[in-house]
């Protein structure tokens, strides 16, 4: 394979501006296309969570930009809020972005194993993503049954009062699940056949292990839910009874084909992340991965238990205390793999020599909040606190403190890491930091005191706490107000990230092929790659960590350098 | 092909052709979609002994024949891929196209009787068991109906001698296809 034939394949020749970057096959563009189009999803996801917040915090209020907030407004900003950050953010920025961006160039080879599927899905997750924005603006609104969907709220428009919204978010949701599932198999196909020459399996680096695993998980996992989506859309149009137990159905085997898929989700998601860390803080620390091995069998571990813990979801669901009682167990379990990961890297920077840059306090803060957001996750998964704690803040705060380290922390972690690869340019770091501390103190304001709400009973899914004088009692309101301003000053920090973003993008400094002194495959390309990626594919002679080592000239050592003859 | 491909399709660090790698992921996917709704409809089975008495209304002597349509539809899709491992291109697309008039006959069989059970009054919406027949074999019909179409792509290159591989790809697929039914058949037609 000469790169002769690489160059008469893939020649870099000017194309127009559609087939650049709007029809392009290439990995790297169609990385581009699911990151902006995540981060677009984000202001959507950020500006629905601003409009409902300050509703709970000052009910009654004209929000400025929104106007008067209805109940039935609320229901379907909550709605748009989860399903948004979850399917449209963090999905296709941790997974798609990155995967279709990091995998080929970390593998060392020129493209995905099928670029025109590649194209095709993401040009189904833009199709999904216009399906759900039209539902804003349909007849009723958008869908106002929650993010997760439960019959009959969502399966009957006489209880969810969106007519056209309910049918179109479940056509979205869909169409983005087959989006994700040719993405998918792409990903582990690559991995599987594509990787450059000498590249053994523990020779890959841990993100792209973390992306595969996580593309397999999803996979084994949705299966149920699209076969539950045609259900609901049959309840919903045609006026099956599958989830109506006055005609035969079951209510609660929708929330089983929901969770079954829904709590392994967790977990693809927060591979991602974790891989995303544990790249940061090696090159960061200049110090080998601790144990790459634990990490690879822990994620693997998470993976398959994750398939064991859905009905934590349901203990109060009226299904049997027995059964209960088993998926406790295997909740506590799975917390297990998480903590030795978490182990793990705390293990690699001891010892090494830190170096504090933006996107290395973007990796630390994600172990230090995913943490508290793990930790208060056993309250949840014990069934018998979960039976109070159920449906109040505290499943909110803790939900949140999973999933914005992963969604948000890691994002950042990923962006300001390899912004300079993507764009060929640095971010600025002050600005960066200004960000970093700005997002993390605003984070911590927002849900330390939904916790504390939470643990004293606050009902989530209410528009107007006025209404409900025991959930008024002293100090709950002024929480709330607490959170929301929070909230505020979150949202006001992100304008900076933008800023930086795209000033440099267009003014920043030019980047080195490798400013962060790191061994991995992407950093041999030219920042940014071109077309094709390498100039020659290269061959890999070691494993992607070994930083300081004692035979290498300098503190890092490529992957794809030949060991010097003795 | 116009398309240029790049070096990654052409590499197999694992000894097996991406295109069948890719196949078997798919398959695996379509498992855990159809292992959805056959477990929803096996519980609610269980839970329900009496629909029975809405099942005894299938065509059984229908499905039994469609079973053995399907199965000899599989043969050919072999022996197409026998022909392309000998390079015989042309007569690989001339099986090729038998298994697709299997696919057909299975489709028109099918649309018999189910004009003739929503004839009857058996519809979509009649019973939750009748919903579960409609969409769990309507699911398949559709995964059928997306073999063929793909088939005769394929045996469009293959007669010109292109793309042979395809030919084991698109039948690793068809008999997954087959395998499905071999399971609604008896959960759906027969079971007591």
């Amino acid at each position: 394979m000469s790169s002769a034939t690489a160059d008469a394949g893939h020649g870099h020749h000017d194309q127009g501006f559609i087939k650049k970057y709007l029809w392009s096959t290439d990995h790297k563009v169609i990385g581009f296309q699911y990151l902006f189009t995540g981060m677009f999803m984000a202001l959507i996801g950020g500006f629905t969570v601003y409009v409902f917040r300050m509703q709970l915090a000052f009910p009654g209020m004209s929000v400025p930009g929104f106007g008067r907030v209805t109940a039935h407004d609320y229901n379907s900003l909550v709605t748009t809020h989860g399903s948004v950050m979850i399917f449209w953010v963090a999905m296709p920025v941790l997974i798609a972005a990155l995967g279709n961006y990091l995998i080929p160039l970390m593998i060392g080879c020129d493209d995905m194993v099928f670029p025109r599927i590649n194209r095709l899905s993401y040009q189904l997750f833009l199709v999904s993503s216009l399906v759900l924005i039209t539902s804003f603006f349909v007849d009723g609104g958008a869908f106002g049954g929650a993010w997760t969907a439960y019959p009959p709220l969502s399966a009957k428009a006489a209880y969810n009062l969106t007519p056209h919204g309910a049918p179109l978010w479940l056509v979205a949701v869909a169409l983005e699940f087959v989006a994700f599932l040719l993405g998918g198999i792409n990903f582990i196909t690559t991995v599987m056949n594509s990787r450059a020459p000498g590249m053994k399996m523990f020779d890959v680096p841990i993100v792209v292990w973390m992306i595969v695993i996580a593309s397999i998980v999803f996979m084994a996992s949705v299966g149920p839910l699209v076969a539950g989506a045609v259900m609901l859309l049959f309840d919903q149009t045609v006026g099956t009874g599958f989830f109506d137990p006055s005609r035969g159905g079951d209510p609660v085997l929708w929330q089983h084909l929901f969770w079954f898929f829904g709590h392994p989700e967790v977990y693809v998601v927060l591979l991602p992340a974790m891989g995303i860390v544990a790249e940061i803080i090696t090159v960061f620390s200049r110090k080998k991965l601790f144990a790459y091995k634990t990490v690879l069998y822990t994620a693997i571990g998470t993976g398959v238990l994750s398939f064991f813990v859905w009905a934590h979801h349901q203990f109060v669901a009226g299904i049997d205390p027995r059964m209960a009682n088993i998926f406790s167990v295997t909740t506590l379990l799975i917390s297990i793999p998480v903590a030795e990961m978490v182990f793990v890297y705390i293990a690699t920077l001891y010892g090494g020599s830190i170096r504090l840059t933006t996107p290395m306090l973007w990796a630390l803060a994600f172990i230090g909040e995913f943490l508290i957001g793990g930790v208060t996750g056993i309250f949840l998964g014990a069934s018998g606190s979960d039976i109070y704690f159920h449906d109040t803040y505290f499943v909110v705060a803790h939900f949140h403190y999973t999933f914005f380290p992963i969604a948000f922390i890691g994002s950042f972690a990923a962006i300001t890491y390899w912004f300079p690869k993507m764009f060929g340019k640095m971010l600025n770091e002050t600005w960066g930091k200004v960000h970093f501390w700005g997002t993390i103190i605003a984070f911590n304001f927002i849900f330390i005191p939904l916790f504390l709400t939470g643990a004293r009973g606050d009902h989530r899914r209410i528009y107007d706490y006025t209404h409900f004088p025991d959930l008024m009692k002293a100090g709950m309101q002024e929480m709330r107000v607490l959170a929301t301003l929070a909230l505020v000053v979150l949202l006001a920090f992100q304008v900076v990230f933008l800023v930086n973003f795209f000033y440099s993008l267009v003014k920043g400094k030019k980047a080195e092929q490798n400013p962060w002194k790191a061994n991995t495959l992407e950093w041999v390309a030219a920042s940014p790659p071109p077309h094709g990626n390498f100039p020659e594919l290269p061959t890999v002679y070691r494993g992607p960590y070994e930083y300081s080592h004692p035979e290498a000239k300098d503190d890092y050592w490529p992957q794809n350098q030949p060991p010097q003859t003795a | 092909m116009a398309f240029p491909r790049p070096i990654a399709t052409t590499r197999s660090a694992t000894g097996i052709p991406t295109g069948r790698l890719a196949v078997w992921w798919v398959i695996a996917s379509e498992i855990v979609i159809f292992g959805g709704v056959l477990g929803s409809y096996i519980m609610h089975r269980l839970g329900h002994p009496d629909w029975h008495y809405q099942s005894a209304h299938t065509n059984t002597a229908a499905g039994a024949f469609n079973t053995l349509v399907l199965l000899t539809s599989s043969l050919f899709a072999v022996l197409a891929h026998q022909a392309a491992q000998q390079k015989d291109g042309k007569k690989a697309a001339r099986f090729l196209v038998f298994t697709v008039l299997g696919g057909l006959t299975f489709l028109i069989v099918k649309g018999f009787e189910w004009a003739s059970e929503i004839q009857h009054g058996y519809t979509l919406t009649s019973n939750t068991f009748w919903s579960f027949y409609y969409t769990a074999a309507g699911l398949h019909g559709f995964h059928v109906l997306a073999g063929m179409v793909i088939m005769l792509f394929v045996a469009a290159d293959a007669r010109h001698n292109r793309e042979l591989q395809r030919v084991e790809n698109i039948g690793i697929y068809w008999h997954f296809v087959d395998v499905v039914w071999i399971f609604l058949f008896p959960l759906l037609y027969i079971a007591k």
